[in-house]
């Protein structure tokens, strides 16, 4: 089995109280330090982050290829990081362009870069998206009202292991004058994931 | 564990369906795809995820045709894959599953 992590919100949260407390009780962690890591973690991950990542790389090329090869070590030029849970995890960042549309996914789960994005949206969750996307992605974008031209290919991407993924979206036309903080207000969460266009 | 597969090579997916949990998805199972890159190496969940000692080995983004995964549609798909549940290919997709 591939490990059915669906189910009611209820029970898995039941589980992993249940969890919590048997590490509280073996001394392995402490619930004032779990709530300050877990609220400090939730108060810096925030889709305003990835909004920040993709302005950079539309107005400087270097920090771009940069993004492209190392994205976490190209992240602390913006003073952020993959870090804050218990590992820092992998980052790998996919350009659209105009041949080619990327979109994200955890078929296993919901696997997603919190700290970019903040907590993912419930339908990123759901089985709809997850079983969907993978086999029919331009139906899905359609259904997001993401008409896409026919003209474009498309990659999916599965986060099936450590690597968390974030979508370059293309930058709008027009936007020849806009500055990095007015170009990161265009940017949407959507867009991030590859369900829309900026 | 040393890597076995380099990019732009041609590998298929094992066919297992254990009763434990596995990181390799259903719909990837005896696929035939392209090594994109190599991530890392990180210890296999499979193994974890029953108490099992695991030592890290090399994980692969490999890229998949619809048309190979599903049987139509002209998108392609990438999966994150453990070296354990990856075979080497030749041209014609002949791989010991």
């Amino acid at each position: 089995m591939s490990g059915e992590h669906g189910g009611p919100a209820a029970s898995i949260a039941a589980e992993v109280r249940h969890v919590e407390t048997l590490l509280e009780q073996r001394g392995l962690v402490n619930s004032a330090e779990l709530d300050t890591a877990l609220q400090a973690f939730l108060a810096r991950a925030n889709p305003a982050n990835g909004a920040r990542v993709a302005a950079r790389a539309w107005l400087d090329a270097d920090f771009r290829a940069r993004l492209l090869t190392d994205a976490n070590e190209s992240l602390a030029d913006l003073g952020l990081s993959m870090g804050g849970g218990l590992q820092e995890q992998r980052l790998k960042v996919v350009q659209n362009t105009e041949d080619v549309h990327n979109v994200i996914v955890c078929t296993l789960c919901s696997c997603y870069p919190i700290a970019l994005l903040g907590p993912s949206p419930t339908w990123y969750k759901s089985e709809a998206y997850r079983s969907r996307v993978v086999r029919e992605p331009r139906a899905v974008l359609a259904e997001f009202g993401f008409a896409l031209d026919p003209a474009t290919a498309i990659t999916v991407w599965d986060a099936s292991a450590e690597s968390r993924y974030l979508v370059l979206p293309r930058r709008p036309a027009g936007t020849e004058n806009l500055d990095e903080h007015e170009l990161a207000a265009l940017v949407t969460r959507n867009g991030l994931i590859g369900v829309a266009a900026i | 564990m040393t890597e076995r597969f380099a990019p732009g090579e041609r590998v298929r997916t094992s066919r297992v369906d254990p009763s434990h949990h596995t990181r390799l998805p259903r719909y990837a199972r005896g696929a035939v795809g392209t090594v994109v890159e190599i991530q890392g190496s990180y210890p296999l969940p499979d193994d974890r995820a029953r108490g099992v000692a695991s030592e890290p080995e090399p994980v692969y983004t490999v890229r998949f045709t619809a048309r190979e995964l599903f049987g139509g549609g002209e998108h392609s798909v990438t999966v994150d894959v453990w070296q354990t549940h990856l075979r080497r290919c030749d041209d014609a997709g002949n791989g010991n599953p």
